[in-house]
């Protein structure tokens, strides 16, 4: 299949690769996928007394468009806000990889992923 | 700036290259030699006629059969089409219930499935968890209705050789004709069809270093096996199968199976040895699984998951190697391999596996290559996976509950 060079790039040098502590009150944890479908993301925030986002990592099980989109929203989250993260869209991300109609899923799964991390950090977070 | 070189191939199983000795044959036939094999009243029919003849010889040669017992096509794949629907259609007033595997090829499976929309009715065995057919459920699917059985010799994906003197006595003993897809098989095993009580086999040329575009199908004579024909027009190949023969592809084949015929002893034990030595290399890594049997196996096939791994990913990460994936994420359909799948392998297992098929050009080199290479992206790729983080903590995937999607 012939990808992007930003797409080979982000999955040849991809951005962010590890895990924070799960239990760390200042990180959120979204794990999306399954390994039935063939891709599973791991995405990690970690967010600042401000709100904002300041850190993120993940690991990615799945096709070299996988491991690219969810390397490029780890730059992406990086300093924005929640509500700004949530914003990010799926059809943005396939965009910049220029994903092949196949690989849109991929694209999608990574916008979960953000979704999934804001969602277990406010829950930690709830009064 | 990087040195453009070609990928390693080991991906024999999908093609060869045509054997150098094969090609120089084959050039003749298509500028000098150029006649009409049905030609009969002039010597460049002739000569074109005793050049497919020769052949015809030479691959019934491999197979121990008579010559007349050959009959050209452009593949493995029409060859199927032909045994099949033919024998099917012949033989219909007789019974309608035909019997073959889950793990065949899709020219069989497809084949079949079109059968069913023509009236019959298909059993689709389950394998055993090493990919071979067990030999109690093959004879508990025979029913008095039965005409017709199809079971390959040698799988594509992962290298088994099928039970079929076994299989064959089945039939014979119940007048259910037998089947054979061969495409995987030649120059790899013995094919005696004087001693194996097989019906009907497919062949194609290019799996064995032939060129793509012909094959052959064996039609047994004695008890003489009657099909209808799939192609009509000239009544050429004794009306099975019109159409003006390819002399040069024809040539190509029976000097491919001759070579083949001669080599395959030596041939063997060199890949043979090539295979142990990747396979060694490959369970230096943590989490590697081989699909199939090891022993019913010919030497030439490695069919190998790497847990915790993704196919797709991998292909691109060893992009130095031309292999095959069985995750189907290379393909069109997100599905992973049906053939693992019915070896019982899980979803994650089934995404992860590579098949190395190894060849005639294969070097000691090559393979220790592939096994560096693939030693150093396999730890890479777990690196990036939560898969193999959750594996290192201890955690059992199976207990996680997914969210499809």
């Amino acid at each position: 299949m012939a990808y992007s060079d930003k797409l080979m790039d982000h999955y040849e040098n991809p951005r962010n690769v590890g895990a924070f502590d799960k239990g760390d009150e200042s990180v959120g944890t979204g794990m999306v996928g399954a390994p039935a479908c063939g891709d599973v993301m791991k995405l990690q925030i970690k967010v600042n007394e401000e709100g904002v986002i300041e850190d993120a990592k993940f690991k990615t099980y799945g096709c070299g468009s996988a491991i690219a989109s969810s390397s490029l929203v780890t730059e992406w989250v990086k300093g924005k806000s929640l509500d700004e993260a949530l914003a990010i869209k799926n059809t943005e991300i396939a965009e910049e990889l220029a994903l092949p109609p196949v690989k849109i899923h991929c694209s999608i799964l990574a916008e979960d992923a953000i979704k999934a991390a804001v969602a277990d950090y406010k829950q930690k977070h709830a009064k | 700036m990087s040195e453009l070189k070609h990928p390693i191939y080991l991906d024999y199983s999908a093609t060869t290259p045509v054997d150098p000795r094969v090609a120089e044959v084959m050039i003749p036939y298509l500028t000098e030699q150029f006649g009409n094999p049905a030609s009969r009243s002039h010597s460049y029919g002739w000569v074109a006629e005793e050049a497919v003849e020769n052949a015809r010889a030479d691959v019934a040669q491999l197979v121990n059969c008579d010559p007349k017992e050959i009959v050209w096509t452009s593949g493995a794949t029409e060859s199927n089409n032909l045994a099949l629907k033919g024998a099917a259609q012949f033989y219909k007033s007789k019974g309608k219930h035909l019997i073959t595997q889950r793990t065949e090829h899709k020219a069989v499976l497809d084949t079949m499935r079109e059968l069913e929309r023509q009236g019959f009715e298909v059993t689709y065995l389950d394998v055993q968890e090493n990919g071979l057919v067990s030999l109690v459920d093959f004879e508990a699917a025979l029913r008095p209705d039965t005409i017709l059985a199809s079971i390959m010799m040698v799988n594509n994906e992962i290298g088994v050789i099928q039970p079929i003197a076994e299989l064959g006595e089945l039939c014979r003993a119940r007048g259910v004709l037998f089947h054979v897809d061969a495409a995987q098989a030649t120059g790899k095993v013995e094919i005696d069809l004087d001693k194996l009580k097989v019906d009907l086999m497919s062949f194609s040329a290019h799996k064995t270093y032939g060129p793509k575009g012909i094959g052959a199908l064996y039609i047994r004579r004695k008890p003489r096996v009657r099909l209808e024909a799939q192609m009509h027009g000239g009544g050429h190949e004794r009306g099975f199968r019109s159409g003006t023969l390819a002399t040069h592809q024809i040539v190509g084949m029976g000097t491919a199976f001759r070579i083949a015929r001669e080599e395959m002893a030596a041939e063997n034990a060199r890949i043979g040895a090539l295979r142990d030595r990747l396979w060694a290399g490959l369970q230096s890594i943590e989490e590697v699984y081989l699909n199939g049997d090891m022993e019913q196996r010919v030497p030439h096939n490695l069919n190998v998951s790497f847990n915790f791994v993704e196919g797709e990913s991998l292909i691109m990460a060893i992009k130095d190697l031309a292999v095959s994936s069985g995750s189907a994420c290379t393909s069109a359909s997100l599905e992973p391999s049906y053939v693992l799948r019915a070896l019982g392998r899980n979803d994650e297992l089934a995404h992860s596996s590579i098949r190395f098929s190894i060849g005639r050009f294969t070097t000691e080199q090559d393979i220790d290559f592939a096994v560096k290479l693939l030693q150093q992206k396999i730890g890479k790729l777990r690196e990036l996976s939560p898969l193999w983080e959750m594996f290192q903590e201890g955690i059992d995937l199976n207990t996680i509950e997914w969210a499809a999607h």
